[in-house]
C-alpha cells in the first residue's frame, strides 16, 4: 500500500515530520542566538528562554491592549525586547565581563527567574490564546497530508531568518568584524572598532532573535510563563550536540534534531521527550566537542 | 581552557586550610552542635529539619562548584530520585526509615556515577548545560512513570516508621535527633573530604587543570569521585526530606529545585564549608516568610541571584572569612 509505511499511515508520518521540523526551527533559532552571544560574550544566556517567552507575551499584550496585529508584532516585538536586552547588557552583563563565565550563567539564570515570576504573577500560569493571523488561518490538502498555512509560514520564516543571520555573519563586513572580534578583541579594537558597543549590539541581536521566535510561537503554543524555560533546556542539549563553533552547524543540528524528535513520536512515542537528551549522551561519548565543535 | 573552569579569584578565600584554622573549625562545629541541640526547644523542629536538609543539599552542590569548579545545574535529579526511592520503599515495601534513606542515597549515588561519567567529558559552561539536560531526563521519567512516582499527586502519606525498628519517628523530637545525626555525618564527611590530600588535588584541578594533569594526576577520576560524593550527599538530603515531610513529588526533580542549592551556596559563600549552611538557613527562612507571596518568591530569589553575582560574590561567610583572614 502506498498510504502505509511499515504500518504507519503516510498522513500521520508527514504530519509528525512537519511538527518535528517546526520544533526544529525553534531549536535552530534559539541555539543560533545562544551561539552568537556565546561567541562574543563567552557566557551562556540563561535568560534566552525568558526572552523568547517575553516575545510571545509582548505579542499577546500588543494585540490585547494596543491592537497591534501579528505582522506588526513580528517587527516591533523583536525591536522592543532587543532593546531590553541592550539595557540588560549595559546595566549588568558588562559588570561581570572579567570574571569567570560561569557567573554569567548564574546572573542570567537569576534574571530568567525574575522575568518568569513576573509573568506568572501578572498573567497566571495557565496559557493565553493568541489567534492565528487571518491571512494564514486556512490550510491546503497536499494529497498525502493536510498543511496548515501558518505552520508552513513558521517553517519558511524561521529558515529565512536563520539563513539571513548566517549570511550577515559569514558574508558581510560587519559579520567579518564580529568574527574577528571573537578571535581577538584587542586587535579589532586597535583597528578603531568600538568592541564594547559591538558586544552590546550582538547581545541585543541574539535577544531579538529569541523574541522573534517567541512571536512566531505565540499562535501555535499556548502563551505561558514556563514556555521558554522548558524549551531552553532542550535547546541546551541541542547546543551541546552541535557545538557552538559553527552558525550553519547550529541551524542544521536544530532542524535535524527536531526531525528526529518528530520521527520518534511516530515510531516510539514514549521516548520522544528524551530522545534529544539520549542523542546528547551518545554524542558526548563519541565526539565530546560536539558535531560541529572544535576541540580545544 | 583553564579559565573556563576556575572560579574567579577572591571567591574562595578559605579553601587552602592552613594548620591554624583547624582549631577554629572545631570550635565552630561544637558551637553549631550546641546551637542545634538547643534550637528545637525554641523553634519549630520541622522547620529546622528542613533547613538541615537543604544545608546538606547546598553543601553537596558547593563541594563540586566551590572546590572543583564544576557548576552542576542538575542536582535536583539526585535529590528528587532519592526522595522518590525512599518514599516508595518506605511506603510500599515497608522498610525501616534508615533503610529507605540508605536505598535512596544509593540510588542517587548510582545515578551520580552515570551522569558524572558523561558530564565530566566537558568543562565549564558545557558541563552546566549537560547536567541540566541529564536532570531533565529524570524529570520526564518521573512524569511518564506514575506507577513509580504517582504522577502529579506524588507519593503522599509516607510512613516515618520506626528507626532500627525501635524508635518511633512519628515523634518530631525523635526524628529531629536522627536528622541532626545525618546532617553532621554528611557535613563532617564533606569537611574531611575537602581538607584531605584528595581535596587538595580537587582544588588544584579547579585552579589549574592543565597543571594538575601535567603533575600526573588522573584528573577525570578525581572529578568523577567528587561528583559521585556530591550526588550521594544530595541524595541523602532528598531521601531524608521525604521521610520528614512524608511526601515526594515532581517538585523535587524539577529544574527549579536544582537552582535552590546554587542560590543557597551563593548567598552563604561558595567555596566555604559553613557558607552553604548559612545560605540554607537564610533562604529557607525567607521562603517561610514569603509563603503567601506566590510568584513573588521566584522574583525575589532571582533578584538575590543577581545581587549576589553582581556585588556580593563572596557571600556571607566568604565575606566574614575575608575580614578575619581565616579559612571558613
Amino acid at each position: 500500500m502506498l498510504t502505509d509505511l511499515i504500518g504507519i499511515p503516510i498522513q500521520a508520518l508527514a504530519g509528525q515530520l512537519l511538527l518535528g521540523l517546526i520544533n526544529g526551527s525553534f531549536y535552530a533559532m534559539l541555539s543560533l542566538g545562544l551561539a552568537i552571544i556565546f561567541g562574543l560574550l563567552h557566557i551562556i544566556n540563561f535568560t534566552h528562554g525568558a526572552q523568547y517567552t517575553m516575545g510571545a507575551f509582548a505579542a499577546w499584550i500588543g494585540m490585547t491592549y494596543f491592537g497591534v496585529n501579528y505582522w506588526w508584532a513580528l517587527i516591533l516585538v523583536p525591536l522592543v525586547v532587543g532593546l531590553i536586552g541592550v539595557a540588560i547588557e549595559r546595566l549588568m552583563l558588562v559588570r561581570i565581563r572579567d570574571i569567570a563565565p560561569l557567573y554569567g550563567l548564574l546572573l542570567t539564570f537569576g534574571l530568567a527567574l525574575v522575568i518568569q515570576g513576573l509573568f506568572r504573577h501578572y498573567f497566571g500560569a495557565s496559557g493565553l490564546r493568541y489567534p492565528i493571523p487571518p491571512l494564514l488561518s486556512s490550510g491546503s490538502n497536499l494529497g498525502f497530508m493536510f498543511l496548515p498555512h501558518y505552520r508552513a509560514w513558521v517553517l519558511v520564516a524561521s529558515i529565512v531568518v536563520c539563513l539571513a543571520t548566517w549570511l550577515v555573519i559569514e558574508r558581510t563586513r560587519i559579520g567579518a568584524t564580529l568574527r574577528a572580534a571573537q578571535e581577538n578583541p584587542g586587535l579589532v579594537e586597535a583597528f578603531g572598532i568600538h568592541v564594547p558597543r559591538l558586544i552590546t549590539i550582538t547581545y541585543g541581536t541574539g535577544v531579538a532573535l529569541a523574541a522573534f521566535a517567541g512571536v512566531l510561537a505565540a499562535p501555535i503554543y499556548s502563551v505561558q510563563p514556563q514556555m521558554g524555560a522548558d524549551l531552553l533546556i532542550v535547546v541546551f542539549a541541542v547546543v551541546v550536540i552541535g557545538g557552538m563553533g559553527s552558525i550553519l552547524g547550529s541551524i542544521l543540528t536544530g532542524l535535524g534534531l527536531g526531525l528526529i524528535e518528530g520521527l520518534t513520536k511516530v515510531f516510539y512515542p514514549e521516548a520522544s521527550s528524551v530522545i534529544i537528551f539520549v542523542i546528547m549522551i551518545l554524542v558526548l561519548m563519541v565526539k565530546p566537542e560536539g558535531l560541529f565543535g572544535r576541540a580545544h | 581552557m583553564a579559565n573556563t573552569t576556575t572560579v574567579s579569584p577572591g571567591i574562595a578565600p578559605g579553601t587552602a586550610l592552613e594548620q591554624d584554622d583547624k582549631p577554629l573549625h572545631r570550635v565552630i562545629f561544637v558551637a553549631l552542635a550546641l546551637l542545634l541541640i538547643a534550637a528545637p526547644f525554641a523553634l519549630y523542629p520541622v522547620f529546622i529539619m528542613k533547613v538541615l536538609c537543604f544545608a546538606l543539599f547546598a553543601s553537596a552542590f558547593n563541594v563540586l562548584f566551590g572546590y572543583v569548579g564544576l557548576l552542576s545545574f542538575g542536582h535536583a535529579a539526585f535529590f528528587g530520585l532519592a526522595s522518590y526511592v525512599a518514599a516508595y520503599t518506605a511506603k510500599f515495601w515497608g522498610v525501616t526509615p534508615e533503610l529507605a534513606i540508605l536505598l535512596g542515597t544509593a540510588a542517587g549515588a548510582a545515578l551520580g556515577l552515570a551522569f558524572g561519567a558523561i558530564a565530566i567529558r566537558r568543562q565549564g559552561i558545557y558541563f552546566a548545560m549537560i547536567t541540566l539536560a541529564l536532570a531533565q531526563m529524570v524529570y520526564f521519567f518521573s512524569v511518564q512513570r506514575p506507577d513509580f512516582t504517582n504522577g502529579e499527586d506524588g507519593i503522599q502519606a509516607i510512613p516515618r516508621g520506626h528507626l532500627f525498628g525501635i524508635f518511633d519517628l512519628s515523634n518530631d523530637m525523635t526524628l529531629y535527633w536522627t536528622v541532626l545525626v545525618i546532617f553532621f555525618a554528611g557535613t563532617l564527611l564533606m569537611h574531611r573530604l575537602v581538607h584531605s590530600p584528595f581535596g587538595q588535588v580537587l582544588q588544584a584541578v579547579r585552579d589549574n587543570e592543565g597543571r594538575a594533569i601535567s603533575l600526573g594526576y588522573r584528573v577525570q577520576r578525581y572529578k568523577l569521585v567528587a561528583f559521585v560524593v556530591s550526588a550521594a550527599v544530595a541524595a541523602l538530603a532528598g531521601a531524608t526530606k521525604a521521610i520528614i515531610f512524608q511526601v515526594a513529588t515532581l517538585v523535587d526533580v524539577h529544574w527549579s529545585m536544582s537552582g535552590e542549592p546554587i542560590l543557597m551556596a551563593l548567598v552563604g559563600g561558595v567555596g566555604t564549608i559553613f557558607g552553604p549552611l548559612v545560605g540554607a538557613a537564610v533562604i529557607t527562612t525567607l521562603q517561610n516568610y514569603l509563603v503567601s507571596a506566590g510568584s513573588w518568591v521566584t522574583v525575589i530569589q532571582g533578584l538575590i541571584f543577581i545581587f549576589c553575582v553582581l556585588i556580593f560574590r563572596a557571600g556571607i561567610v566568604g565575606t566574614v572569612a575575608h575580614r578575619i583572614r581565616r579559612g571558613l
